[in-house]
This record gives structure tokens, sequence and C-alpha cells, in this order.
């Protein structure tokens, strides 16, 4: 049925008027009333908002101006602001806030017609690696409900990899589209730091953010950034670059591709079953006629304490808006100003992201900013500087993207420390801005496992390209979670 | 680097977050954890480096000088916690 | 024992702009409260700034006024506190790399002693909200309309040394600011503010004192009395054994007081870093040059040209040019009258006061420079005299059109035909044989009795050197 689809698939047939976006988006509707139960991906459902659209789509399908999204339905990352429905973020703090405005990715997605069906559960402010900090409850990884599907954008990776959308929108700040992209089996990718723009996505770390799609394929994903990317007069941090076509290049042929694996990430830490998983993959490359060399990032292993600076540090700034004076939640009677402020923070947020806002507060604050904050940042740019380097030897950097497969819900919930380490291998490309990816690989210990394609700078086709060209000879990504095929 | 109860009670307060005092003690010990981790950067030595505030190599760019931006006070304050006469309300401030 | 007075002036310019600093809703004052108040401007999740062009212009055009380094690489820094005014929790600022750095300026004291005011930065910032105490329930309302009216922070050395070197310096950046077109100047709107750091040390002492900072001092007056009253205040302090706290203090002009700010007085971390959502703000050397081209000619270099070209007084040089409109309406009249020393005097005596009495502006002048120049036209030629000038004056302001039309429908023509000055002083004399006799007798301060005898004959038409010749001939014969 529609579910097994791919958005590449879907996209055909509405054009082909095999089916029309009303009878899609109703049958993602009625599936997600189905299944969510199951697995909690979705804060909020549009059905009506989302039938509205189908119906425009329709139209737009009849009067030949559709383009290829054109009536597709797909699922919003709740950390996107979406004019006149609830922008929650995962947080009490934002429970009741419906937003006034678009986020320039949904208008850019609105105008292309694509169909939202609604907004899917996240870590609290996009803060863990589990998606058990939302104020909405855990998401549960379909392949296995005992599991964790990874964070931030947890719930738009359990809903793909349910079949309950298509595809759908995530947020990369330290590995939130890579790491639940590898636990769940997905396609995911990061862009180059400025390639889509930031506003309306509710900022955690300002200078990690970025945004991108998630789906099954490479060739989905480059479908969704033809839509997502491009630059935005309304975000400073935004590149004024053209955006190529990012489907023209997947089949190009990646014979003499020279792939660096870092030595670093394949140490210790790293679970030997996805290993040789990971190992298996970049064995697949090589037989592709892929050249494979080993290289050093000699200072990332430094990513995590740095990312644990400076994500904190913005991040408490950027919540510092988040006063119950505006919007969102406001204590009740307060008895002064301290109070009002002390007691909405104090209510509105959950613990990890108070943790963070402390943290950061701490490295910002008098005596300790030349210590942590201008040392993190220094040490940005050495890590940063370990990828030029690299870059100069080889065309994509390859490794697993996460030490694990799916860990079970509460197993690291306790421990800030341990669920941190989970993104050792993701943070790095945020510390210095490059795009990567995370595509299925196979399978260690029943789970998914995904293999990391990082790129350089504005090289998001060309990653799509390898991504695309392992999907053809291999079909990791096409299996899906027991339970939810039909 | 480790925190104690004391210094947890002062970020919060910087940070103006309500933290029940029963919880201050787990806060120090998760909060002094996190600091460890983030003290392996000592380990480095970068006395010549450039601290990188941003991955972009770029420069900002300038907004045209012009009023795009209409009164839309009504769908703002429809959101908001409390306003009167077009003024959002806070306690009273002191000064 | 002898103290010595050490002050550092903080001022805020608000820049002259169309839309604010990050976005682009209007600044226009006083419009209903929060309607111009955008999603940037109220801080809404997942709003972004981008930065002014014309902001970022002004402070560059300030910089060069004042001969300063203006910053080839700048950067914004959040400056974080939390305030209801105040809706990202964090004020974007300048702080490690202002746009402006070490500048200065040259003040002019009341006895004519010069002095040299160092500007030890200026950077851009976004102004904050209102607060509006009036009583909502017992609570304070909140309007964000001025929320991200761009700001240009003036910050002084600790240079100047009485509260008149202190009016002097703010009185000069408030003329620089309007001459360059960056700022109204408007003080009552608050679109030029001033706060005051005051300590004092015993004369000879190389370390500063204390400092307290005063806050809220929005006139002229209000600087000059508030630094006098804190720095009595500090120096009784001191002398009855006290020491004075670092702590903010707000000018009570009602009092003629400063009292401590409490709610600031917890000691502030404000966690300054380089805002990531805005990129560093790179000036080349062509666009400062550009910037350089567009400076009109500054006051200083303008009076010293007043008093070559034109040959006026320093003093009247420097009245004339303090503000650019004045100086323009100024060097109208004196080329279209061709009567420098003649403009200068009407500028700063008749036309200044009909303006202060009307509460007017010199750009509302309704005597227009042309019309003014028309007059002294007639005061040169003789066809009126000073004082029925006056009252030309006085009707074209109130709009009975130019000089010409006025003395022509008035019939103020001066009386210039000597016979018949003549028969007016014989007739006078006439008149007046007692006050005749007691001028010939010796009395000669009875001159100003005939010649006001004579000119009240004329209704005031007589010329008056023409009277006071053939007086003096007639009651010497």
């Amino acid at each position: 049925m529609y579910h097994n689809k791919t958005l590449a698939q879907l996209s055909a047939m509405l054009q082909a008027k095999e089916v029309s976006s009303v009878e899609l988006t109703q049958y993602f509707l009625d599936r997600i009333k189905a299944r969510d139960g199951e697995i909690n991906s979705f804060i909020s459902v549009t059905a009506e908002q989302a039938l509205a659209q189908a119906k425009a789509a329709d139209e737009r399908l009849a009067a030949g101006t559709a383009e290829p999204l054109t009536g597709v339905p797909f699922a919003q990352k709740d950390i996107f602001c979406t004019e006149g429905v609830r922008s929650s973020c995962g947080s009490k703090m934002l429970d009741n806030f419906i937003s006034p405005y678009d986020a320039t990715v949904v208008t850019k997605l609105k105008a292309v017609g694509a169909v939202m069906l609604g907004k899917t559960n996240m870590d609290e402010f996009a803060m863990g690696s589990s998606n058990e900090t939302s104020f909405y409850g855990s998401v549960k990884n379909p392949w296995d409900l005992k599991k964790v599907p990874g964070g931030s954008s947890g719930g738009s990776a359990a809903a793909v990899a349910a079949r309950l959308a298509p595809a759908a929108t995530g947020t990369d700040t330290g590995g939130s589209i890579r790491q639940p992209a590898s636990l769940c089996n997905l396609t995911g990718l990061k862009p180059t730091y400025g390639r889509i723009s930031r506003y309306g996505m509710i900022a955690f770390a300002s200078s990690l953010d970025q945004a991108g799609p998630m789906a099954r394929t490479a060739e989905d994903c480059a479908l969704l950034m033809n839509a997502m990317a491009g630059f935005d007069e309304k975000d400073s941090t935004s590149i004024e670059k053209e955006v190529p076509d990012y489907t023209t290049d997947l089949n190009k042929s990646i014979k003499g591709l020279k792939i660096g694996l870092p030595k670093e990430f394949f140490g210790e830490g790293l679970d030997p079953e996805v290993a040789k998983t990971v190992e298996a993959a970049i064995q697949q490359y090589k037989d592709m006629g892929a050249e494979v060399v080993e290289i050093s990032l000699p200072n990332s292993g430094l990513s995590v304490p740095v990312y644990y600076v400076v994500a904190p540090a913005e991040c408490s700034s950027n919540l510092s808006r988040m006063d119950g004076v505006r919007f969102g939640h406001r204590c009740e009677e307060p008895k002064d100003l301290e109070d009002l402020y002390k007691r909405s923070r104090g209510e509105g947020f959950g613990e990890e992201v108070k943790r963070r806002i402390l943290i950061g507060t701490y490295a910002l604050s008098a005596g300790y900013y030349d210590a942590y904050y201008i040392k993190a940042q220094k040490l940005r740019r050495l890590i940063s500087d370990d990828f030029k380097k690299a870059f100069e030897q080889v065309d994509v950097i390859m490794g697993p993207t996460s030490p694990n497969v799916a860990f079970n819900m509460g197993e690291k919930s306790d421990d800030p420390v341990s669920m941190y380490l989970s993104d050792i291998y993701t943070i790095a490309v945020n510390l210095a801005g490059l795009p990567g990816m995370s595509i299925p690989a196979g399978f260690a210990h029943d789970m998914p496992v995904g293999l990391q394609v990082i790129g350089n700078y504005f090289e998001e086709s060309h990653l799509l390209n390898v991504a695309h060209a392992y999907q053809q000879q291999t079909d990791w990504h096409e299996r899906c979670p027991a339970g939810f095929e039909d | 680097m480790s925190l104690d109860a004391e210094q947890v009670k002062k970020i919060a307060h910087l940070a103006r977050l309500e933290i029940n005092e029963a919880d201050i003690p787990s806060y120090a010990g998760t909060l002094s954890n996190i600091l460890e981790l983030v003290d392996q950067m000592s380990a480095v030595n970068t006395d010549d480096v450039e601290p990188m505030a941003h991955p972009m190599d770029a420069n900002q760019r300038l907004r045209a000088d012009v009023v795009t931006e209409n009164n839309q006070r009504e769908k703002f304050q429809a959101i908001a916690p409390k306003t009167e006469d077009g003024l959002y309300l806070v306690p009273q401030v002191i000064e | 024992m002898q103290w010595e007075v050490v002050i550092g002036l903080e001022i805020h310019a608000q820049l002259m702009t169309n839309s604010k600093i990050f976005s682009g809703a209007s600044i226009a004052y006083g419009a209903e409260p929060n309607t111009q108040a955008c999603a940037v401007d109220l801080g809404l999740p997942g709003v972004l700034p981008v930065l002014n062009t014309e902001a970022v212009r002004m402070a560059a055009k300030f910089g060069l006024a004042i001969g300063a380094n203006v910053s080839r690489h700048s950067v914004f820094a959040r400056k974080n506190y939390f305030y209801p005014d105040l809706p990202k929790g964090y004020q974007i600022s300048q702080m490690e790399l202002p746009i402006v750095e070490a500048g200065k300026l040259e003040i002019e004291l009341k006895d004519g002693t010069k002095k040299i005011i160092g500007v030890t930065r200026a950077h851009l910032e976004e102004d904050a909200g209102k607060s509006l105490h009036e009583d909502y329930h017992g609570m304070t309302g909140i309007d964000l309309n001025r929320a991200g009216t761009p700001l240009l922070e003036i910050v002084s050395e600790p240079d100047m040394r009485s509260a008149e070197e202190a009016v002097a310096y703010m009185r000069k950046i408030h003329s620089l600011v309007q001459y360059i077109g960056i700022c109204d100047g408007n003080m009552a709107e608050g679109s030029f503010r001033c706060d005051a750091n005051v300590s004092v040390r015993p004369k000879g002492q190389a370390e500063y004192g204390t400092r307290a900072e005063l806050k809220n001092i929005n006139s002229f007056k209000f600087v000059e009395k508030a630094i006098n009253i804190e720095v009595e205040r500090q120096i009784d302090l001191i002398e009855d054994g006290g020491k004075v706290v670092q702590e903010t203090r707000l000018y009570d002009a009602d009092k003629n007081e400063t009292r401590s700010m409490r709610s600031k007085e917890e000691a502030n971390d404000y966690r300054y870093f380089p805002d990531p959502d805005l990129l560093p703000v790179v000036l080349d050397d062509e666009y400062l040059q550009a910037v350089k081209d567009t400076l009109p000619e500054l006051p200083d270099v303008k009076r010293d040209r007043f008093i070559e070209q034109y040959g006026l007084s320093s003093v009247d040089a420097g009245i004339l040019t303090v503000s650019r409109e004045a100086a323009d309406y100024f060097e109208k009249v004196a080329e279209l009258s061709a009567a420098a020393k003649l403009a200068a005097n009407w500028m700063m005596g008749e036309v200044s006061a009909s303006l202060n009495k009307n509460d007017l502006d010199i750009k509302d002048c309704p005597v227009s420079a042309e019309m003014l120049a028309g007059m002294l036209k007639r005061i040169e030629d003789n066809t009126i005299s000073g004082k029925i000038a006056k009252e030309v004056f006085e009707a074209m302001w109130a709009g009975d059109g130019d000089a010409d039309t006025v003395i022509d429908k008035k019939g103020l023509k001066q009386i210039t035909d000597s016979s018949a000055i003549e028969a007016l002083v014989d007739q006078v004399i006439a008149n007046n044989p007692v006050q005749a006799a007691e001028f010939k007798a010796g009395k000669e301060q009875l001159m100003g009795f005939f010649v006001g005898q004579i000119m009240k004959a004329s209704q005031g038409k007589a010329n008056p050197a023409q009277v006071n010749q053939l007086l003096k001939k007639k009651l010497s014969e």
C-alpha cells in the first residue's frame, strides 16, 4: 500500500493521477490514528489543515502547475514554527504556543504544495539523544518498542520508520538528524551550516543548528532538499549561494571516490558489532570502485567536551526569551517579577533543559568565560581545521553514525554524560559546519546501524550521490520494522 | 571542576530558574560530571589559536533600511499570558 | 582637602533610521503601544536579527566625524540579563570589538578655554522597550515599540573635571550628531540620553576614586545639577569618614538628589558573548571613503571659516554653528544681504528671541532667510532704520509679506530728505525753547531728548544719522 512507497514513488503516482493527494493524506492520517499510539511520534496531528492543503494540491495537480512535492504528505518536526498550529518544541514551556508566523522552511514546503500531516515529537528544545526529554512523553523505536528512537528528531525518525509518513523534517545540532536516522534505519541529511534557513526554527544552539530531511532513501532526501534549501534574507547566517537540483547528480558514478576513514572513529567505545557492520558497508563501497585511505582527525576526540560548552552557552541565552511575559508558560499568581521569571521557567523547562541552561550560564559567567567558552571556541577551530586538512586528501569521510545501536529506554537518562557520548561521531561535523548523512548500513544486535558520510562544505549533492549509489546496490534502507509492514 | 550546592543556587538565580531545594544536590552532581567531561579541553594547548565563533567564514549582510512590518498587535497578543490596553502586564517593576 | 572631580559620560543617541536595527518595524515615536513591535522585536521563538545598513553607515559617519578609528571588523555580542522591557533576555550590543574606537572632541568653556575630551568608543546596540508604571491593578505595563530602535552608545574617557565641562561635551556631541544627520537630538522624546560616571579624588592623587553611575539625566540642565549634587554627596560622605560605593544612582529632578537604584543593586554578570545569530561587520576602505564623502562641513571647521570669511568673533561664530540649520540660514542671509555682521546680530537677536518665545526651531522660522536678507538690504541702503526694522521683522513674522511689501504698505520708508528733516528739527527746537537754551549752556546730555522728540514726530522714520547731524548744527548756531 501507500505507506510502503517512497516519496519519489508517491510523487510519481500523484503526477500520474493514480492517487489524489486527498486520498493519500487521508490514508496517512488514518494510519497515524491507528498506529501512533504504539510509538508516540506525533505531538500534534493537523488533519484539518492537511486535508485543506491536499485539496489545494489536487487542484494544482489538475491545473498542471504541480511540482515534485505537490500533494505529498510529510511530517514536520515540532521545532519549526507553524502559523496557527501549536509549535511546542517538545516543551511544557511552549505547550500553549500557537505560532503567529511560519518558519521559512514551513513557507517553502507550503509553496511547493507539500502536505503537512502534523508535528513530530522531539527531545525538549532538541536537547537529547533519546527522545526521553519530551514533555509529551518518550517516543518508541518501531524496531523495538522498548528502545529509544534516538534524538532529538526521534519523533520524525520513528514516524518515518513506522511508515506513518513517507518523510519528515528534522534538525541537527549535534547529531539530531543523523543519530535517530541511524537508530531507526533511515536516510538523513544534515546540510552545510547556512544552507537551510534557521528563521522560525526554534533555536537551540544558533551556531550549530541546521535543518534537514529525513526519509527512507537518498533520492527522497534530495527531493526534500530541493524544497528546503536556499538563501533567506531573514537569516543573517544563511549563505547566498545558488541551490543546485539535488536530484541531478544522484546517478553519477562513484568510481574512484576517495573515502577517508578517521582512525579516531573506530577506536575505543565503538560496539564491535556496529564496527563490523560499518566495515562491511565500506567494503561495499570498495567493491563499487571506491578507494579507501586512513586519515586522522586528531582533535575530534574533544568534540563532545567542546560541544557541551558551546551548545549550552548559546542555549542558555537563546532560551532567556522564555520568560512568561509575551508567550508561553506563565506561573500562577507571581508575587513579584523575580517570582514570575523563576517559577515560569522552573515549571516550564524540564530537567535536561535546566541542566544545560545552568552549564551554559556557568560557562559564560565572569571568571569562567575564558577557561570554558573561549577555550571551546579555540578547540572548535582546531577540530574544524582537522576536517579542512582531511578534505585536501579525500572526497568524503566515512564512519559509524553512532557508537551503538538503539539503547533501552531509561538506560542512560540518569547519566547525562553517557548520553552525551552517544553523539561522539556526529558532533564534530556540527562544530565544523559540514554536511553529513547517515544511511542504513545493516544491522547489529537485530537493530539498525547507520553509516555516516561526511562531505566538504556545500557538497550535499555529492553526499546524496554517494548514498544513492550504495542504495542501488543494497536493500538495507528498504527494511521495515516488524509489525509495521501492513 | 566541580560545583557545590551554593554555586548551583547562584547560577540558577542568574538564569532565573527555580530549582527545588531537594533537587539541588542531584543537579550539583550531574553538573559536576559534565564539567569533568568538559575539563578534558585543557589537555590541548590553544595559545595561538584564534577562537572560532562561527562555522562559516562569512561577513554580516546588511538589510535595506525599509519599514516592512505592519501592526500585528492583536495577533501577537492573542498568545500572550496577560495584556491590557495593548500592554504586556508583569508584576510591578520597582526602580 | 582639595578635591578633584572626574567625570565620564555615556551618551545614547537614537539613530534616525526608518526601521529598527534588526527588524523591519518602524521606529517612529509616539505610536500606540506595541503596534510597532514585530515578531523579531518581541523575541518570539525562532526569529532572527538582520542588521540595518543605515545604522552601520551612521555609526561610521560619527566615527569619521570625530577622527576615530572606524573598525574594519566589528562584532555584535549579547548582553544577558532579565528585565521585562528586554524581550529576548539579552540586549544585542557590541563589547570587545565596537564599530568606533579612539576618537576625540574639542570643547570650549565659557571663559574661552579649550579642552580635548577623548571618546573611548562608540558602539551600536538595540534600545529596550518601556515600562509604564501607571497602575494596572498593581502590575506594570510593557510597551515594546522602542525595543530594537538603533542606538549609538558614545562612551567618553574620564576626561572631564567639572559639571561645566561635562555639559559642554554633551552639547558638542548633541550638536554633532544632528549636524551629521544621524540623530534628531530630541531629549524630551528620549532620542538623546546621558548617563554620567562621577567620582572624586584628592587633588594630585593618580588613582581614580570609586565612581557612581548617574542615570536618567535627560537635559543639559539636569546633567549639571545631577553631577554637582552627586559630587557634593561624595565629598560629604568621604569627609565624614564614609566610602563611596560603586553603584547606579537615579537622579530625581524634583528633589534635586541622587539615590541608589535598589533594583539594580545586585552585582550584574552580563555573560557577554558574540551573538551567534550575527556575523562580523566588515567595512573596507572604499566604503569608509564613500561615507566620508557624505560628511558635511563639521561645526569646528565651520566656526573657523565663519571667523575668517565673515569676520565674526569666535563666540558669535560658535553660537551660529551649534546647529547646521542655523548656520545654513545665517550663511544664506549673509550671502543675499552682503551684510554678514548685521546678519549675525539679527540671528542672535531678534530671530533667536522670536524663535525661543514661540518655541520654534530655525527650520520652522516664519521669516525665511530670503526675507530677512531682503530686510537687511533695506537697512543697509538706508530705506529703514534699525529701529523700524524691528517693526518690519514683526510684520514679516506675522505673515504680512516681505520687507519691501511691509515698508510700502505701512509707509515705513525712512525720511532722508534733508529739507524735510530740517523742518522737523526746527519745529522741535521751536517747541522746546527751555531745553534748547540749556543745551546751548552746555547740558549736552539733552541731545538724546531732542533726537527722541524728532523721531517721535517723524514716527521713527527720520534717518537718525541725519537727525543727529542737523540737530548739532542747529543747536550750535
